[in-house]
């Protein structure tokens, strides 16, 4: 039995002559989904697998699905005769497009089986002739398949052969995804054996020597194990002793290696091939040369068999020196391992005469974290999930490693510097922070969020469009706009007589989820308002040099940048007094609010709206009940039709009265007033798993703080499963909404909760009071007929509507406490706009 | 919701029969909105008094339309049950369908004689200042008196609402004056045709045959059924917008209404300018050399139809953040049918100029007429950054207005945009800062060129930069 091995995600292209047994054998090793044969493809494309005048469509055809296999990483096998090199070049090349290895497998069976099976099968009616000459052409080909571009030939020449052929699919080289890690990454050292000994010293491995004291070895107690990310050598004062040191590490199993581009040029150099010696090769060769014989050769092979990239920890880690896109990770190719080693360039040099490299991590969307090196930087700064730990130790600066997955940095400082740098490593203007970058692509088309506490929430492309709209020509900037508050479910229908919702529905809705401590928190009847306010500028941690924002539920400022700075003043202020800064060590603030009164942003709706209405309709009835008296004064009888209207001219008056106590005039900030309810986000951390009782605390310290400016938020505490106390929280909201209030918002005490089936608990719904609602289902809601139609309503794309939007919004503020990139807030953000232009009954 | 019809013809109660109802009974009819209700307050030889009462039940109104409606808070908390707008003028034709159409077997010689009537409508909505009614009515023959109905007495600053009680009074057939008030009740009402089928919009309009060819207004009443028979279906803005509990048209205002444009009062005064800032954008770009171009912020497509004129542009691709702007330009150019060579020549495609977008690398030039303006100043270096920085194309055209200019719009109240979305209007120097900041960050050259006649203390109307690297 002979083993044929295919490395991972190869194209495996089968050449063999017609009746070489090519679909059988591949029917027989691989899945029938990963054979694309072109028989099939003819079949497909002109309804007869022989018609020879459709080979060309046909392979088009086969070649762009080919394609879209190799993009998702999958083994393909190409089942066609491929005896010509002409047929086999597109093949190679659409491998190394999708940067995976070309293999071949050729059936090189005696001429007389081919024949023998083609004359068993009647639809292949053409002579003897044609299988001879694709012997002949395979015959020919056979020397050169290497030189082709294959990777691995594989050459089966007996029936017998075929026939104990099995196949083995081996990861590729840089597949260490079963390394889980922990990991410290290690930047470029350069020959700085000093600083790597400290710097292992400082992460906490212990150093081994030999009997000349030479460190030649270290190993973490814990287990540890160390990347380097390549440049062990050149420039620096001692590379043999780093190559001595990592050499031993790698063969200990205590570190893993990725090539660097001066390893790369030291192998060659070494093997006698000429290069310039430049850029501090000179300084590596003459310390090897003080080497023996032995460790030269050594040394020579470990660079030379040195990988150039990883793919660890099940995939979440990708080293290469100086990067990788997400499209090379874990693939084989040339200019996959050219872009490991030399990143790439935007074909310019700068004024020092270095090239000007492609800002590739700015673009970076990808899922791993890529760590690198090879370019040096002042400092290392995580860019879009990426970070470059060059430091530029050889240059004076230091020497810079990762621990991983704890993402802390731990690096020394150079002892001196060891070789002086072709452009300053601190540059002498620093150059302003590339600003955060947000793509289209980052937003637009069907678009799936994953949100950890709820799965994967789907925008769709309309959804997307409209939100983009909205939020490019009206929201604030999306630096500072790193949460939108989701949509709330109105509580159960209530049968109740009279009213559409009722506490009741509500103690009960949780009750039945598992919950038993809810809070009732007193419902304002503003407009939702999201806070961030800064303790002295955003410059630092959002990129911005202002004070904060005050968004809208669209992320839409709700004043000008005058009011709003002073509406921040006020905030800021309260905030220093209340302590809240020490405390939650923090020099930035998330608040979600309610902003009051809802004239101050509604005004507009509500006298086009509402007003209008309300002014229609006592008018209008009060012209009818006029006619009807005058009809019944003469006696018509106009009884029911009178008494109708007179209900209806009394539900206009209650519906103007109801609409009339949330509108205030406002001057400037005079009249406004903010109900803060909820501490959504701090530096590094978001709080959706504190308790209600802890943000109200925290709320109420600022009213404390700033009466004028804050408004207290009325809370009672209920359990559920306690009759009296949900009575007791039931007559407090009949007080509540009997004196005209909109209402109250029922939540889970404990803030994040999940119900007995593992999904979300709706983290809050609403009860809206009798009168209130008038303004939402109209004048005349409330009568009897009108009532028990409207009682309906369907809840449940609301409810679902909430819960994802929740997610998203807590999703965005977990990515925030990370200090995850700006595009990965951005979108969580994104898509609560998007779903919030979902068709949903908007009286919910 | 109510219209009262008196008339002091005697006797007075033979305007029993004219209507075909009698006056000591109240009588029900079914409508499409609900139930109509007509009855008499007044019955007296000299004085008599019908009353056409509309009953609209909210409920089903709302529920009718769910399936092809979405929602929308507008539908819920509405003035049609309590306004004399299309729905009454629906009514009317249906209960007083045989008086209108001058049918009156008890009483045959009262048909073709004017007889003096007074009309009462306590809530007649109106666009304005009220004097569309006169304009609309006075031609007829009838004398109009109408008081505006505050919006709400406890807030005396918010002003009048729209609605206006109305009385006309005049002598005429009550054929006629019920067509009147069948076809110029909805005209006035406006924006709300929605309500009712779009085949009945058509009636309305039939029935006027007789009159509204000789009315001196007949377009405006045209105009005004035409330009507001809206899709049934609202777009996702609309929903984003009560989000925010924000007016749909605060947001979905990236295009002016084409039927809205008709109606724009001074469309004189903003056509040619529009005009010359095309062709100066035409001529810089053919000067430039520029065959790819980009139209950032197309709009409705006004320059993509110059560029299409000229085929030395090769390809162009019209770039508009807003969806509904796309499908205006479609619409004006007519993409569907034009000729495959030319069409190959333009691409739409929605993109925001605040996020970097690939696909705009690599063109000659890209225009941004009259776009900076609707953006954040805040928001500028984003836009900056995707258009310079990202798209990089040889040559930048950006137009803007200059407010220095604005003083000679005598229209235009000081202080005052000339856009509601504009967020700034430059003087030339701000607008020169902020270009030459540009296009040093940038690697560009700029120089600027006037748009319009070139005033020599406030200069042109618009001001034009021209950035090229």
């Amino acid at each position: 039995m002979s083993i044929l091995r295919i490395p991972d995600m190869a194209l495996v292209v089968l050449v063999g002559a017609s009746g070489s047994g090519k679909s059988t054998f591949a029917r027989t090793h691989f899945p029938s989904t990963a054979v694309l044969s072109s028989d099939t493809f003819r079949g497909m494309v002109a309804d007869d697998e022989n018609d020879q005048s459709a080979t060309q469509p046909a392979f088009e055809a086969l070649h762009f699905v080919a394609g879209k296999r190799l993009d998702a990483g999958r083994v393909t096998v190409i089942d066609a005769t491929n005896v010509q090199q002409s047929s086999r070049a597109p093949l190679v090349a659409l491998a190394r497009a999708h940067d995976v290895l070309p293999v071949a497998i050729v059936l090189d069976l005696p001429e007389a089986v081919c024949q023998a099976r083609n004359v068993e099968r009647p639809d292949r009616d053409f002579g003897p002739h044609v299988i001879r000459r694709q012997r002949a052409d395979l015959r020919r080909s056979l020397r050169g398949l290497a030189r082709e571009g294959f990777r691995r030939v594989h050459v089966l020449r007996s029936v017998e052969e075929v026939e104990a052929a099995r196949i083995e699919i081996e990861p590729l080289l840089n597949d260490k995804r079963e390394e889980r890690g922990p990991f410290d990454v290690i930047g470029d050292v350069h020959g700085c054996r000093i600083e790597l000994e400290q710097l292992l010293g400082e992460l906490g491995y212990t150093i081994t020597r030999d009997g000349a004291d030479r460190a030649i070895g270290a190993h973490h107690p814990e287990g540890r194990r160390t990347v380097f990310v390549g440049d062990l050598v050149d420039r620096g004062p001692d590379t043999p002793g780093v190559l001595r040191l990592a050499m031993g590490m790698v063969a200990a199993g205590d570190a893993f290696c990725v090539s660097g581009n001066h390893e790369q040029k030291l192998v060659r150099s070494l093997s006698g091939r000429k290069v310039q010696v430049t850029h501090g090769l000179a300084e590596s060769l003459a310390q090897l040369g003080e080497q023996d014989e032995e460790f030269r050769k050594q040394a020579l092979e470990f660079c030379d068999g040195l990988i150039a990239h990883y793919v660890l920890d099940g995939g979440s880690l990708v080293v290469a020196h100086a990067g990788l896109p997400e499209r090379f990770h874990g693939r084989a190719s040339s200019r996959v391992r050219s872009f490991a080693l030399y990143g790439d360039t935007t074909g310019e040099t700068d004024e020092y005469g270095l090239p000007i490299r492609y800002p590739w991590a700015n673009e970076y969307r990808g899922r791993a974290t890529v760590v690198y090196g090879h370019t040096p930087v002042p400092e290392a700064e995580w860019i879009n999930n990426t970070i470059c730990l060059d430091t530029g130790a050889v240059f004076g600066g230091a020497l810079t490693a990762l621990r991983y997955p704890e993402r802390e940095i731990v690096s020394v400082d150079a002892q001196q510097v060891w070789y002086e740098p072709a452009r300053p490593l601190v540059p002498d203007a620093p150059s302003p922070r590339e600003p955060d970058v947000l793509d289209i692509a980052d937003v637009t088309g069907k678009r799936i969020v994953t949100a950890q506490h709820h799965g994967n929430v789907t925008v769709t492309a309309e959804q997307s469009a409209a939100a983009l709209e909205v939020m490019s020509r009206f929201a604030v900037d999306p630096r500072w706009l790193v949460y939108l508050p989701p949509t709330m479910a109105p509580t159960a229908t209530s049968t109740l007589p009279g009213v559409l919702e009722h506490p009741q529905e509500a103690f009960g809705g949780f009750r039945d989820a598992g919950v038993q401590e809810v809070v009732c928190e007193e419902k304002h009847m503003g407009s939702r308002a999201v806070v961030l306010v800064c303790k002295e500028s955003g410059a630092r941690r959002f990129g911005i040099d202002g004070g904060g924002v005050v968004v809208t539920r669209t992320g839409r400022p709700f004043f000008g940048s005058e009011l709003t700075g002073e509406l921040l003043d006020g905030v800021r202020a309260a905030v220093t007094a209340a302590g809240l800064w020490d405390e939650l060590a923090t020099d930035w603030l998330l608040l979600d609010a309610e902003l009051l009164p809802w004239s101050a942003k509604a005004g507009g709706l509500i006298r086009e709206q509402y007003a209008a209405v309300g002014a229609a309709a006592q008018v209008g009835l009060g012209a009818a009940d006029g006619v009807l008296a005058a009809a019944a004064a003469r006696g018509v009888d106009v009884g029911e039709l009178a008494a109708g209207i007179r209900t209806r001219v009394d539900a206009a008056t209650a519906f103007r009265a109801a609409y009339r106590r949330y509108c205030w005039p406002t001057d400037g900030l005079r009249g406004v007033q903010l109900a803060p309810f909820q501490v959504l986000a701090a530096e590094g951390a978001a709080f959706h798993t504190r308790p209600h009782s802890w943000h109200i605390a925290l709320a109420d310290r600022l009213v404390e703080a700033d009466p004028v400016l804050f408004k207290r938020t009325a809370t009672v505490v209920v359990d559920t499963t306690d009759e009296r106390s949900t009575a007791a929280a039931t007559a407090w909201w009949d007080e509540l909404t009997g004196a005209g209030g909109e209402g109250m918002v029922v939540k889970p005490m404990t803030n994040l909760t999940r119900g007995a089936r593992g999904g979300l608990v709706q983290p809050g719904v609403k009860v809206r009071g009798r009168e209130y609602l008038r303004i939402i289902y109209g004048p005349d809601y409330t009568a009897p007929s009108n009532l028990d139609r409207l009682r309906a309503r369907k809840l449940g794309t609301k409810r679902s509507l909430a819960l994802r939007e929740y997610a998203l919004g807590i999703e965005a503020l977990d990515r925030l406490a990370r200090d995850e990139p700006l595009w990965r807030v951005h979108e969580c953000v994104f898509a609560v706009l998007a779903l919030e232009s979902q068709p949903v009954d908007p009286r919910l | 919701m109510l219209l009262t019809l008196t008339t002091t013809a005697e006797p007075a109660t033979d305007l029993g029969f004219l209507l075909h109802k009698h006056p000591d009974r109240v009588q029900a009819f079914p409508v499409s909105a609900g139930t109509a209700h007509v009855f008499y307050p007044q019955a007296d030889p000299d004085t008599c008094t019908a009353a056409l009462m509309l009953d609209v039940d909210p409920v089903a109104l709302v529920r009718g339309r769910q399936g092809n409606d979405g929602f929308t808070l507008g539908r819920y908390v509405n003035d049609r049950p309590y306004v004399a707008g299309s729905m009454l003028a629906v009514a009317i034709g249906s209960v007083f369908s045989s008086a209108m159409k001058g049918r009156c077997t008890a009483r045959p010689e009262l048909v073709d004689t004017p007889i003096p009537l007074t009309v009462h409508l306590p809530t007649l909505p109106c666009p304005g200042d009220g004097s569309m009614i006169e304009r609309l009515f006075a031609p007829l023959g009838w004398t109009v008196e109408s008081t505006a109905v505050p919006l709400d007495p406890e807030f005396p600053e918010w002003g009048d609402s729209r609605y206006r009680d109305t009385t006309l009074t005049g002598v005429l057939r009550l054929a006629d004056a019920l067509t009147h008030l069948y076809v110029l009740i909805p005209a006035l009402d406006g924006s709300k045709h929605y309500w009712i089928g779009p085949d009945e919009v058509e009636k309305l309009l039939r029935v006027a045959a007789g009159w509204l060819p000789g009315h001196p207004e007949k377009e405006l009443i045209s105009r005004r059924y035409l330009a507001h028979r809206r899709s049934f279906v609202r777009s996702a803005l609309e929903r984003l917008a009560e989000a925010d509990d924000t007016a749909v048209e605060a947001i979905d205002n990236a295009v002016v209404d084409p039927e809205q444009d008709e109606q724009d009062e001074q469309p004189e005064r903003r056509e040619p300018l529009a005009v010359l800032r095309r062709g100066s954008v035409l001529a810089v770009l053919r000067a430039a050399g520029a065959r790819r171009v980009l139209d950032l912020g197309c709009g409705g497509g006004a320059l993509l139809r110059d560029l299409l004129g000229d085929p030395s542009f090769t390809e162009i691709v019209g770039v508009d953040v807003s969806s509904t702007a796309l499908a205006l330009a479609e619409r004006r150019l007519h993409l569907d049918r034009m000729s495959e060579h030319k069409r190959a020549r333009l691409t739409l495609r929605q993109s925001a100029l605040t996020y970097v977008d690939g696909s705009l690398a690599g063109f000659d030039a890209a225009v941004l007429m009259e776009v900076i303006e609707h953006v954040d100043e805040e928001r500028l270096p984003a836009l900056e950054r995707s258009v310079f920085g990202a798209a990089q194309p040889a040559t930048v055209v950006v137009t803007t207005p200059n407010v220095e200019h604005n003083v000679r719009y005598e229209t235009l109240e000081p202080g005052r945009f000339r856009h509601t979305d504009h967020r700034f209007e430059w003087t030339r120097a701000q607008f020169g800062e902020w270009a030459s900041g540009v296009a040093e960050r940038n690697g560009y050259a700029v120089r600027y060129v006037p748009v319009g006649p070139d005033d020599p203390e406030v200069g042109p109307p618009t001001q034009m930069a021209v950035f090229s690297r």
